[in-house]
């Protein structure tokens, strides 16, 4: 706006004719701004107080909790909530975080191996038949979870009783099927695909390199970006996950965060506030840390996503 | 076909192999496993039994199911547009080039990615009648002032009155607009796609607009939302998508209660399959959440023609 402001000013002292429209409006503009300022510091103290508030009562004692009117600082400040909620055995935290670690790991790998081989077949393979695939790949995508739950939880049970792996009762349900390519990640990753010149490929196929080489050597480390996307939302995905759990989990043992927090609330009656706003900050941390870490790709992934849907 | 045409299908087919067998374990033989499932009388204990089109007649006939589907239609109706509307206004606001601007949409995009358990924990919290910070801000006096007015309001024309302090999860009547109220909280994911469609309304456009005079409102009926509708039928669609399924904040939150009040769609689908056992029963309810699903895209996208406008590239 700034370059648009100084060619106002251009035509201002240009033309006499113009600067009798012109200027009202870049007077328009500072009291737009002003306006934009003042709503988005409003809207923006209600988005943080959320946060604020539950980072407050994580670091008060139980009875200052109960406090009607609530005090916003806590005094006195204990830290040790946190320890507390690390170390409660009610809510084993470090194997919740571990169980939610192992899922989320081998979806991020699973999802990012297996969808970009796909991606690369849709994208760069030219064979007869590849464009029905792909429709069809991408109509997947509009099938709810609801439809396929109860058929998956029978299929595995059904897989328990007749191989020697056992799915039920295991993590295994919740990212054995990332390893078979997500809809969404692969059409993800074949948009960004075929952005990558022809060129190169072919050049690479005169000089005797097979497709695999010009996947491995050429398309996958053009497209560390796309595929950091991939990566950074199936992490999210899976560490947010809460419905799949639901369904497949079965023992304590084998609880993620997202259970073993819900869990814990349920059974607590939801009495211990300053415990539970101290455990789901230590659930939200990882992500923020990420997000902070990772911004661009965060906001970038979510921009193409949306403009190429 | 030559020989290689055959080599080039192999080659494709190899490299989508990964994808064309989880299709087949993970999508389509659920699907039609499914459909199969709803017209079977299935426990899970023991082995399908068909029975027809009974599971569906039965669901016509059930009361839980048809609260179920009008609070989930409810739910839509209330936190769909006007999630479509909070985004993208907070998009317009946030283009506006003021000092900071990275601050404040760091700050609205956070929400968006906290897991969904810590928010239901966090806004259980909120909600508390008692202790909660939302009561205890509306027990200020300019909003108690402002409670005195809307219950004059409603005296005079006899609707109940609102009573303090509000029972935000505890009471039904205010249980699921508080659901939706705490929908917008994570709307960030929204923002930052229409953010990404407002930087590409051309500024050409916008410019000459208001070269000829155009304010704020007709630059944005007449500029802004045309160019950007492709993106707001985009979050439409996902927003239809999402918002019927809507299934974990309600489950942690408030079980479904009270009275029922936030009972959804999925939640009942849900206990009919693992708390029931009633696999087909379920099954059917799945088929007709898709069925719903797919007929609201396909009204969408008919109307789409009316006013979606695709720029000529």
């Amino acid at each position: 706006m700034s370059t648009l402001e100084t060619e106002i000013q251009n035509r201002v002292s240009n033309s006499p004719t113009i600067s009798a429209t012109a200027r009202p409006v870049a007077k328009r503009k500072h009291l737009e701004r002003w306006v934009a300022t003042i709503a988005l510091l409003l809207i923006c103290i209600g988005f943080a107080l959320p946060f604020v508030w539950m980072l407050s009562t994580s670091l008060k004692t139980l009875d200052k909790t109960m406090e009607v009117p609530p005090h916003f600082w806590p005094s006195p400040m204990v830290p040790g909530n946190y320890w507390k909620v690390i170390n409660h055995p009610k809510l084993d935290f470090p194997l919740l975080a571990r169980n939610t670690l192992i899922i989320a790991v081998l979806s991020v790998l699973g999802t990012v191996i297996s969808s970009s081989l796909v991606a690369y077949g849709f994208a760069k393979v030219r064979f007869k038949g590849s464009g029905v695939l792909f429709v069809m790949m991408l109509a997947t995508m509009m099938i709810p979870f609801p439809v396929m739950m109860v058929s998956l939880f029978s299929i595995f049970r059904w897989l328990g009783d007749h191989t020697p792996v056992q799915f039920l009762g295991t993590l295994r349900p919740l990212w054995l099927p990332t390893w078979f390519g997500s809809a969404f990640n692969i059409f993800l990753l074949r948009q960004f695909f075929m952005t990558i010149p022809d060129e190169l490929s072919e050049a690479a196929l005169m000089d005797g390199c097979s497709e695999w080489g010009i996947f491995q050597r050429i398309i996958l480390p053009l497209s560390k970006p796309a595929l950091s996307v991939v990566a950074l939302f199936t992490f999210m995905g899976a560490w947010n996950d809460f419905l799949g759990p639901l369904v497949y989990i079965q023992h304590p043992q084998q609880y993620t965060l997202a259970l073993g927090l819900q869990t814990f609330q349920s059974q607590h009656g939801g009495t211990e506030w300053n415990l539970l706003m101290a455990a789901s900050v230590l659930v939200i941390l990882p992500v923020i840390i990420l997000f902070f870490l990772a911004q661009k790709t965060f906001i970038q992934g979510i921009a193409t996503t949306g403009l190429k849907g | 076909m030559t020989r290689t045409e055959w080599k080039q299908i192999g080659k494709g087919l190899a490299f989508c192999s990964p994808w064309l067998i989880g299709f087949m374990v993970f999508t389509l033989i659920p699907v039609v496993l499914s459909l199969y499932y709803s017209v079977c009388d299935y426990s899970l204990l023991q082995p399908p039994a068909y029975i027809g089109g009974a599971n569906y007649h039965e669901l016509l006939d059930d009361p839980i199911f048809r609260k179920s589907l009008t609070n989930t239609l409810l739910y839509a109706i209330i936190a769909l547009p006007a999630g479509l509307m909070v985004s993208l206004g907070l998009a317009l606001l946030l283009n506006v080039k003021v000092a900071g601007q990275t601050f404040y949409r760091t700050v609205i995009f956070l929400p968006s990615l906290v897991p969904t358990v810590a928010s239901a924990m966090l806004w259980m919290w909120l909600f508390n009648a008692k202790l909660g910070l939302i009561n205890t801000v509306l027990d200020w006096l300019p909003f108690r002032l402002l409670i005195a007015g809307i219950n004059a309001i409603l005296g005079l024309v006899h609707l109940p009155q609102i009573e303090t302090p509000i029972g935000w999860l505890t009471n039904p009547a205010w249980a699921l607009p508080a659901l939706a109220f705490m929908s917008f909280w994570g709307v960030g994911h929204t923002v930052v796609i229409y953010l990404a469609g407002l930087q590409d309304v051309p500024s050409e456009l916008l410019e000459s607009a208001e070269i000829d005079g155009a304010g704020m409102t007709r630059r944005l009926w007449h500029v802004t939302l045309p160019m950007l509708s492709p993106v707001i039928f985009f979050n439409l669609i996902m927003a239809i998508i999402g918002t019927l399924q809507v299934f974990a904040i309600p489950y942690i939150m408030t079980g479904g209660g009270p009275a029922r009040a936030t009972y959804f769609f999925t939640m009942y689908l849900y206990d009919n399959a693992f708390r029931y056992l009633k696999m087909g029963y379920a099954s059917a309810m799945a088929w007709i959440q898709l069925l719903i699903i797919l007929a609201l895209t396909a009204i969408a996208f008919w109307s789409s023609r009316k006013w979606v406008y695709y720029q000529g590239k």
